[in-house]
């Protein structure tokens, strides 16, 4: 069983929602992230989406592209990606990590390569945002040999046959996204979500969690009462925003930071 | 003959799921796999549709005034030293470039499928105008985004999209150029996808994009083939045309491929030279890696982040290349060459001198290989080069080139 499958598990036998933050690896800096990293952990954070960034983010809003930027201007790339997991599960053996990125640079480090990387220092599970299934043959049986899961999205915009293939694809959790747009983007209809998570539901026995447009308390709420629990990804990168670089963040200001994800614990306990 | 067999047997592409060999495909967020999907159903009704060509051509015909000539260039001739040099006179299309080709069909199917809002990427400024331009004929929306960069050295064509009651919206991200503006279209896409129609202007993006491209601009090679055999009395031996996403160069060059006969050169641009690491070549120096939406070669630095390219063609400056080229690299069934800034600037000047023809500095690109490849041939034997746009846009770069203010 996989480390997420296990946290999943254990949490659904609690009554426990999933909380997964997303941040962007290397933003503003290495070290800083890695400090990130616990600290959303000791917040209440399951699972953590780490962001690999990428010179061409077609799917990303305003807010994590620039996220990007900064982290790719501190010359951060996939390779360093995986050395900064290796350093998050030298302390901490329990948290899932995901990476989530686009294609190329995983193509450019060569699936075995990145595979072989990834298992070795403790990735859990990947999601490729511009790898729909029906290009994901090479990267998923790589992965799967190594146990790592691979997380797929499934959007408004879906079709039904889609979704079934996309549940076959899919391991780990799937990502369910609650608007049409790009990371970031506002609005959430509940209605429209309960009830594509309820059809959802008849294709697969994974946990269902959703993203894109959470951003505090009420919309992890929301959103987490219909499903097994949220991802809240660009409120937080807002904030990190304001931090300096160099490692000069005190704990204060990265305080500021994860209590975004404080306070949707508090919120997603009370469903 | 089994060899004519074997090559369109061994041409044909794409798949069904947008694959040249092991390029092309359909690498996009899942938000907007609907759409591309959606295309793709239209795209394969209305191609077996007689009713939508016969619109596509009387379009082609009395709006963007085809066929566009073949036109022997004797002084060039003469100057190159060679063989003789026949320009394919894209640049009398309406809106003065091959782009033209593939907006007016891509906006037929964007009123079939009933959308009300195109938006489009643009680098030159080329492909922006002419998708403002069919907006504007068809009472369309439209939105183009333009990196920073280049609406500062495209000024021209920016405010002819004004004009044209298109709104261009300055990209300001990444590198500021072509590909962050089809960034910012996909993102528009994503959001927009019910109402909005994306126009792409060359043969890259995600399936069905590089095949409905491609299919619009074949009329190039149509046409050249006809007018080959009616003017030269036998297909040309050689085939230039530049490179950027590679739109002009496979529409020459699709309708000649089972044709071994015919020698084919995409011209890249070499910017400061290859081996400067400042130009805009990915065939001639790239790896394969995916970008907006397909497999392809692309300029990639070792940690897979895109690079910035250099070319003074604006039009020339994009880290990847359509699909199908990739595919035809690895087959070898077109040379992939380069030329570099200077020697576009020099051919520019040639042709504008020599023949009182002023090329697009994308197309002079072509038109310095071609060149350099006629002094290498007889002179009973014959290069067509495609002249894929006008220059006027590019008067003031040239001249800022040359010290020179207007």
């Amino acid at each position: 069983m996989s480390r997420i499958s296990e946290v999943s598990a254990a949490a659904a036998q609690q009554g426990r929602k999933l909380l997964i933050p997303y941040v962007v690896a290397g933003d503003p800096d290495l070290p800083t992230t890695l400090r990130l990293l616990h600290k959303l952990v000791a917040e209440g954070a399951d699972i953590i989406e780490l962001g690999v960034p990428f010179s061409d983010p077609s799917s990303d809003g305003p807010v994590i592209q620039r996220g990007v930027e900064r982290s790719i201007a501190g010359g951060t790339n996939l390779a360093k990606v995986l050395d900064l997991v290796a350093d998050f599960r030298a302390v901490d053996k329990i948290t899932p990590i995901v990476l989530m990125g686009y294609l190329n640079p995983v193509e450019i480090m060569g699936y075995e390569v990145f595979a072989d990387r990834a298992s070795h220092v403790g990735v859990d599970g990947v999601l490729v945002v511009d790898m729909p299934p029906s290009e994901s043959n090479a990267l998923r049986g790589v992965l799967h040999d190594r146990q790592i899961d691979t997380i797929f999205l499934v959007a408004p915009t879906t079709t039904d046959a889609r979704c079934e293939q996309i549940a076959a694809c899919c391991t780990g959790y799937l990502y369910y996204v609650s608007l049409k747009g790009v990371t970031g983007a506002a609005l959430l209809d509940t209605e429209s979500v309960r009830l594509s998570i309820e059809k959802l539901r008849k294709l697969t026995a994974l946990p269902i969690v959703i993203g894109f447009g959470i951003k505090d308390a009420d919309s992890a709420r929301a959103m987490g009462a219909l499903s097994e629990g949220v991802i809240i990804g660009s409120a937080l990168v807002e904030r990190i925003e304001k931090l300096p670089s160099n490692d000069s963040a005190t704990e204060q200001q990265l305080a500021h930071v994860t209590e975004v994800i404080k306070s949707a614990r508090g919120a997603l306990d009370e469903i | 003959m089994p060899d004519t067999q074997q090559d369109s047997i061994g041409f044909a592409g794409p798949d069904s799921l947008g694959h040249f060999g092991p390029y092309g495909g359909t690498f996009v967020g899942e938000t907007l796999i609907a759409a591309v999907e959606e295309l793709s159903r239209v795209y394969e009704e209305v191609s077996k549709d007689p009713e939508f060509w016969a619109e596509y051509d009387y379009d082609l015909k009395y709006y963007v005034g085809r066929p566009s000539p073949l036109y022997l260039a004797e002084r060039l001739t003469a100057a190159a030293g060679g063989a003789r040099i026949y320009l394919k006179r894209e640049d009398l299309n309406h809106t003065g470039a091959h782009k033209v080709n593939n907006t007016i069909g891509q906006a037929l199917l964007a009123k079939r499928m009933g959308k009300t809002r195109i938006i489009a990427e643009t680098g030159a400024g080329q492909h922006g105008v002419a998708s403002a331009t069919v907006a504007a004929r068809l009472g369309l929306e439209c939105f183009v985004y333009m990196g920073a960069e280049d609406i500062q050295r495209q000024a021209p064509n920016v405010y002819r999209m004004k004009l044209l009651g298109a709104t261009v919206v300055s990209v300001e991200s990444g590198s500021r150029t072509l590909k962050d503006a089809m960034n910012e279209a996909l993102r528009d896409w994503a959001t927009n996808v019910d109402s909005t129609y994306y126009i792409i202007g060359t043969v890259a993006g995600p399936h069905p994009y590089p095949q409905i491209v491609r299919d619009f601009q074949c009329i190039i090679g149509r046409e050249t083939r006809e007018q080959s055999l009616e003017q030269i009395g036998q297909l040309p031996d050689a085939l230039v045309a530049c490179v950027g996403g590679g739109s002009n160069a496979i529409g020459m060059f699709h309708p000649f491929l089972s044709d071994s006969s015919v020698a084919m050169y995409g011209v890249e641009a070499g910017g400061d030279g290859v081996e400067t690491g400042r130009h805009a070549a990915p065939l001639s120096a790239g790896v394969p890696g995916v970008l907006h939406g397909n497999r392809t070669y692309l300029m990639t630095d070792s940690g897979g982040q895109i690079m910035e390219t250099h070319s003074v063609s604006a039009g020339l400056d994009y880290p990847g290349v359509g699909p199908e080229h990739a595919w035809l690299k690895d087959l070898k069934r077109v040379n992939y060459v380069n030329a570099t800034d200077a020697e576009a600037m020099k051919a520019f000047h040639q042709l504008t001198r020599l023949e009182g023809i002023i090329p697009a500095l994308e197309s002079a690109h072509a038109v310095a290989y071609a060149m350099r490849l006629a002094a290498t041939m007889a002179p009973e034997q014959s290069i067509v080069i495609n002249l894929s746009g006008r220059g006027d846009k590019d008067i003031q770069t040239v001249a800022k080139l040359e010290g020179l203010t207007l």
